[in-house]
């Protein structure tokens, strides 16, 4: 292989080091009206009117939008293929508004200035309701979040909005409660994972307009541009074809931007005036309006025998939504599925969740996508098993984690196709140096290191739902452009899409070009999330390329009158196979689209939807140093060794690891979102809510030992998520390695750790 | 951002000292970090920038630091020292760059690192109309009409040790800790209580007189100070660093150790 | 006010509001690649230097540039573009969104610190944020690109 594993640079790296103007701020042009919103400063009450009047004497105004002046169709921001089933439970505008930062009305004028003018100058009078603030009292709360009688939602969630349930399921194998009482050892434990803000260096913004088509083109810095072009034809009442959605370069969005956020009170106000618009939310409309990781508490528990084998698992996961269910089914279903597998010998398992609406901010979309809250919560109980067995965790894994070719029941039934887990587990010990430092020593009279471990899974897409398209193009000077709808983030998909094409086409990287996303040219993606460009818009590129060189053939065929059975397509030529002199060069071919009367164009578009979705594993060990005294974490050396499968970028692939890991590091030291006893969220700048800086993480160490996913394009399986996941488990575990105590909410903050600390010694 | 109409460069002190009480809503800038931050509405912004007071001046008697010095400037310009070591953790150097040694001293907030580190020390503020005050004094009055135009230490020979602890390495300290020795002169400062640093007299008395040992003082001065509750941790964390922090400051000063003045 | 300035190496006279920020400025007089990601000056996406002195634009008053000179990646591109490279090997630029702010840092780094090592050069750009990488293929690049640098001198 030529182009696979290589370590290929993002085809748009020299742009982005020079600074060039390639997001959707620079590309802009003025004039534009400035688009502010309005926010509720009450976490739940209802709009008894709004006076206008003042805003609109502020030189410059535009308009204001109420909810009067918008669409009543309930919707989701959640962007999910059509399979979803998140509850459609939200307005553009609403007389009620359920958060603290909630929208109360849109406003537009000429300057930014002006517009925030005007947002301070809107009245808006409000009967202030009680709240719900606390999942666990949900249920019984006087207030409910959601009264209306025009929510919709499939029936299958089992919902009971006067019980501020959004959602109840539960899904199993077996009798756990049999196989319980048959098991050795039974533990159990409840584990709290918080909000996370998604914090991507660019925050959100959109433009929109009326192109010269009178099509709404809206260029948004999203994850999804497909899934926003269907979302604001369908919210508007548009045609889908008259929605037009263009994406330039993203600033990230580890899951942010895989929900509607400002394009909608963007294309109001475009349709309202008919001029062009700028929404830009700032940090603090990021931290506080949008969308965070969802909240969980979730209690496992989990029977063992003497010799390491977990024969029960049982998990109860209580979410919460926050005001709206825009990704809250397809988490809490993570937050099972992709931690139960990791048991791969349990004879029984249960899962059953509650998703709470509440009056804070709404969950949503961030790397791991409840898998994450899954694992901290089962690999937590798995490492106290094996402690409660007196057993090394990593002889606990090995005894347990599922095998190549076994079925998974708690995996939606998958088998698992692929896996290098095993020696994932075994490389990672080495690298940490295990045996030489677990669990801990004693390094100063208040210092001690210690080791831990976990191991985690995730999902490459979503089986049966994700489809992706990608059409690959032969321009007319013999290089090819490949065009995909997904949606690149900053991850480098374009490249690693471009590279899929060159190994393919049997061509140099440098011979491939890719294309900006326009849902007007590019081909339709469900979008850039799930862990699902790679595996699944790779094989729509694999399976156009085919196509491509297919119809390259047939030109060559007739060019060269020789039967197309007798040719081979070499990557720059098509030749005769026992005559290499009878050939025509690609370029050749390229050229007779645009000189030939009978050529056609070369052009393929091929979509993909894998009817699986294969896990990449990983372990993941980290080394750290706890101060006894003050409760302090810090984590000196993190080990990782990945399988996904076959690595297209090597360095790609790395660097998904090393930012991941981190993230995961934030999460589980110091990221601590906080309310204050009004919902409003407290920590909503990067002054208050701590992101790891460079000085609070080691440098990461990541190998990969790669398994062949025989669905995947050349073996390839995803990155993306699964590397977020074993940080908290892992530190959780080194904790109890240094000084015995279960760490069981997140983040692990110094005086949690030394109450615990104390509480033991008492 | 703090919003304002003029921006003034006063060629004298006294022409900066008469624009600041022309107004209520005109106001010194002096890194403008903390007014970058706020939505006050000010009339007229005056930036003493042109007034030569960015030195730090190292003599025989006395170490004397400008109030529009820049907190990198302390580490570049006294490098190794207290000062230098307790700006260090602070944001980023391109913030270090603007923030200046006048505006954390004006500020006089809880979390300031210099200011705990400046009150272990023997420093006088120098205030334009007020003229010299003790930083103890200085920091419990309410913010005047004044300008500062920096501080002096005294080049006496004092070692100091410097302790934080920051929930993260950028963060703002939850707490602060200076201790420092002059002879058997000794001083234990606590600052981000998450109040105003202070001086722990009676754990610094018994120090000075030789009747305690680092984990007596420790433990005299965290039940002396008050301390309070914020997001960075509770008042009774707080009590328990605190005497972790001290101890270890009192330890880094026995025999030759600690951070010298400059 | 009227301010007079060195703009990436052109002189500027322009009037401007007393109150704008010099990231506003910045971007207003073509400095695309200067951005902001906080506004509470903890991120350091909007670094560019004044006399050469890496500060951050969102809170740098506008009105002291007058009779200094700023430099924004504009001015340093063919700098970048050698740095910049050495990111682009390790992958080190992911979204792209804070490399400009963080390479300027750099290119200030070298010019202050003579062969820092890890630490100190952890500790300098402790103000740059980036969420995409964790850091390490940036100090991988930082440590080639030094190291080239040391040998061509």
């Amino acid at each position: 292989m030529r182009q696979i594993s290589q370590k290929v640079r993002k085809l748009d790296a020299q742009a982005l080091v020079t600074g060039m103007p390639v997001y959707t701020q620079d590309i802009v042009q003025g004039p534009y009206l400035t688009v502010k919103i309005v926010r509720s400063p009450h976490a739940h009450a209802k709009i008894l009117s709004v006076d206008t009047s003042k805003a609109m004497k502020v030189p410059g105004a535009a308009c204001v939008l109420t909810h009067r002046d918008v669409p009543h169709v309930r919707h989701t921001l959640g962007g999910y293929a059509y399979a979803g089933s998140n509850p459609y439970d939200r307005l553009v505008l609403e007389d009620r508004v359920r958060f603290v930062g909630d929208a109360a009305a849109i406003v537009a004028a000429e300057t930014a200035e002006a517009a925030e003018r005007m947002a301070r100058l809107v009245k808006v009078e409000y009967e202030v309701l009680p709240a719900v603030l606390d999942m666990d009292t949900a249920e019984e709360a006087p207030a409910v979040v959601h009264p209306e009688e025009d929510y919709v939602c499939k029936p299958s969630i089992r919902n009971d909005n006067a019980r501020n349930v959004l959602a109840c399921g539960e899904s199993g194998n077996g009798d756990v409660e049999k196989v319980f009482s048959q098991c050795d050892v039974v533990l159990e434990d409840e584990y709290h994972t918080l909000g996370n803000s998604q914090c991507m260096m660019e925050t959100f913004r959109s433009y929109s307009f009326y192109d010269k088509n009178r099509k709404l083109t809206v260029i948004s810095s999203t994850q999804i541009p497909f899934l926003v072009r269907r979302t604001i034809a369908y919210v508007f009442g548009l045609p889908i074809s008259t929605v037009r959605v263009i994406k330039p370069k993203v600033g990230g969005g580890f899951g942010a931007k895989q929900s509607l956020v400002t394009e909608l009170f963007g294309a109001a106000v475009t349709i309202k005036t008919g001029l062009p618009t700028m929404v830009l939310f700032d940090r603090r409309e990021s931290f506080t309006a949008t969308t965070t990781r969802h909240e969980m508490k979730l209690r496992v528990k989990m029977g063992a025998m003497r010799d390491g084998t977990v024969r029960a698992v049982s998990l109860y996961v209580r979410e919460n939504a926050g005001a709206y269910g825009d990704h809250a089914m397809g988490c809490v279903g993570l937050s099972g599925h992709k931690s139960l597998p990791m048991l791969g010998k349990a004879e029984a398992y249960s899962f059953r969740y509650d998703v709470l609406y509440t009056n804070l901010i709404p969950g949503g979309a961030f790397r791991g996508y409840g898998a994450t809250q899954g694992c901290f919560a089962v690999e937590s109980m798995v490492n106290k098993m094996a402690h409660a067995l007196g057993m090394d965790p990593i002889e606990m894994r090995l005894k347990n984690i599922p095998m190549e070719g076994e079925v998974m029941p708690a995996y939606y039934g998958e088998t698992l196709t692929s896996s290098h887990l095993d020696r994932c587990i075994r490389r990672g010990k080495e690298m940490i140096g295990w045996d030489e430092k677990y669990p801990r020593r004693q390094t100063g009279s208040h210092t001690i290191r210690a080791v831990g471990m976990a191991a985690s899974m995730q999902g490459s897409g979503i089986g049966g739902v994700d489809k992706c398209f990608a059409t690959v193009r032969l321009d007319e000077d013999g290089c090819y452009t490949v065009l995909n709808g997904a949606g690149d983030m900053g991850t480098g998909c374009d490249t690693i899409l471009a590279q899929i094409a060159a190994e393919v086409l049997e061509t140099d990287i440098s011979n491939v070009h890719a294309a900006a996303v326009d849902t007007d040219y590019s081909p339709y993606d469900k979008g850039s999330f799930a862990s699902a460009t790679t595996y699944v818009t790779g094989m729509a590129v694999v399976k156009a390329c085919e196509r491509l060189i297919g119809q390259m053939m047939a030109e060559a065929a007739a060019a060269l009158e020789t039967p197309e059975e007798r040719l081979v397509f070499q990557g720059d030529c098509i030749s005769e196979k026992d005559a290499p002199e009878n050939r025509i060069s690609v370029s050749d071919l390229a050229r007779r689209q645009v000189t030939s009367g009978n050529c056609h164009a070369f052009t393929a578009t091929c979509g993909h939807m894998s009817q699986t979705s294969p896990p990449p594993l990983m372990a993941g060990f980290v080394e750290i140093e706890l101060d006894t005294q003050t409760g302090q974490v810090k984590v000196l050396d993190y080990a990782a060794c990945i399988d996904c499968g076959t690595v297209i970028n090597a360095n790609l692939a790395r660097v998904q690891a090393e930012g991941g890991i981190v993230q995961g590091i934030g999460m589980a030291l110091y990221e601590n979102m906080q309310f204050s006893s009004q919902g409003k969220m407290r920590n909503n700048s990067f002054l208050q809510y701590k992101i790891p800086s460079r000085l609070d993480v080691p440098p990461i160490r990541v190998a990969f030992d790669s398994s062949y996913e025989p669905t995947g394009p050349f073996g390839a399986k995803s990155i993306g998520e699964i590397v977020i996941n074993t940080p908290a488990p892992a530190i959780a575990d080194a904790i109890y390695n240094a000084c015995g105590v279960y760490m069981t909410e997140l983040p692990f903050l110094p005086e949690r750790v030394l109450n615990a600390i104390n509480n033991k010694a008492e | 951002m703090a919003s304002f109409q003029n921006y003034i460069f006063p060629e004298s002190l006294e022409d900066a000292y008469k624009l600041l009480q022309a107004n209520r809503r005109n106001a010194v800038i002096g890194g403008n970090g903390w007014l970058a931050l706020g939505r006050q509405k000010l009339h007229t912004a005056i930036d003493l920038s042109r007034l030569g007071l960015d030195q730090i001046r190292v003599g025989p008697a006395y170490v004397e630091i400008g109030a529009m010095a820049t907190l990198r400037q302390l580490e570049r310009e006294l490098p190794g020292s207290l000062l230098a070591c307790c700006v260090k953790p602070i944001a980023g150097v391109q913030f270090r760059n603007l923030a200046t040694v006048g505006g954390s001293l004006y500020s006089r907030f809880g979390f300031s690192d210099p200011i705990t580190a400046l009150m272990a020390m023997d420093t006088t503020v120098i205030l334009h109309r007020q003229g010299d005050v003790p930083i103890a004094d200085f920091v419990w009055q309410k913010p005047s009409r004044d300008i500062v135009l920096g501080c002096r230490i005294e080049n006496n020979g004092r070692r100091a040790a410097y302790q934080s602890l920051r929930l993260s390495a950028t963060d703002l300290p939850a707490l602060t800790v200076a201790v420092s020795r002059l002879g058997s002169d000794w001083r234990v400062v606590v600052g981000a209580r998450p109040g105003k640093a202070t001086l722990a007299g009676e754990a610094s008395r018994l120090l000075s007189e030789g009747k305690a040992d680092a984990a007596t003082a420790a433990s005299t001065a965290a039940e002396e100070l008050s301390f309070g509750s914020n997001m960075r941790g509770s008042g009774g964390y707080r009590r328990q660093i605190a005497q972790v922090l001290i101890a270890r400051a009192i330890e880094q000063l026995h025999g030759e150790g600690g951070l010298a003045i400059c | 006010m009227l301010i007079t300035t060195v703009l990436n190496g052109k002189s500027l006279r322009q009037e401007v509001p007393a109150d704008k920020t010099l990231l506003d400025f910045l971007r207003e007089n073509g400095c695309l690649s200067v951005k902001r990601g906080c506004g509470t000056e903890n991120c350091g996406l909007c670094t560019v230097w004044v006399d050469g002195t890496p500060v951050l634009s969102c809170s740098y008053p506008l009105p002291r540039i007058d009779g200094h000179e700023v430099t924004t990646l504009e001015g340093v591109r063919e700098e970048a573009a050698a740095f910049g490279a050495y990111m682009a090997n390790e992958g080190a630029e992911q979204c792209g969104y804070c490399s400009p702010g963080f390479i300027m840092a750099v290119l200030a780094m070298e010019r202050e610190l003579p062969n820092p090592a890890e630490e100190e050069i952890n500790a300098y750009l402790a103000g740059c944020l980036c969420r995409c990488t964790g850091y390490s293929s940036q100090m991988r690049a930082i440590r080639k690109y030094l190291e080239k640098r040391h040998e061509t001198d």
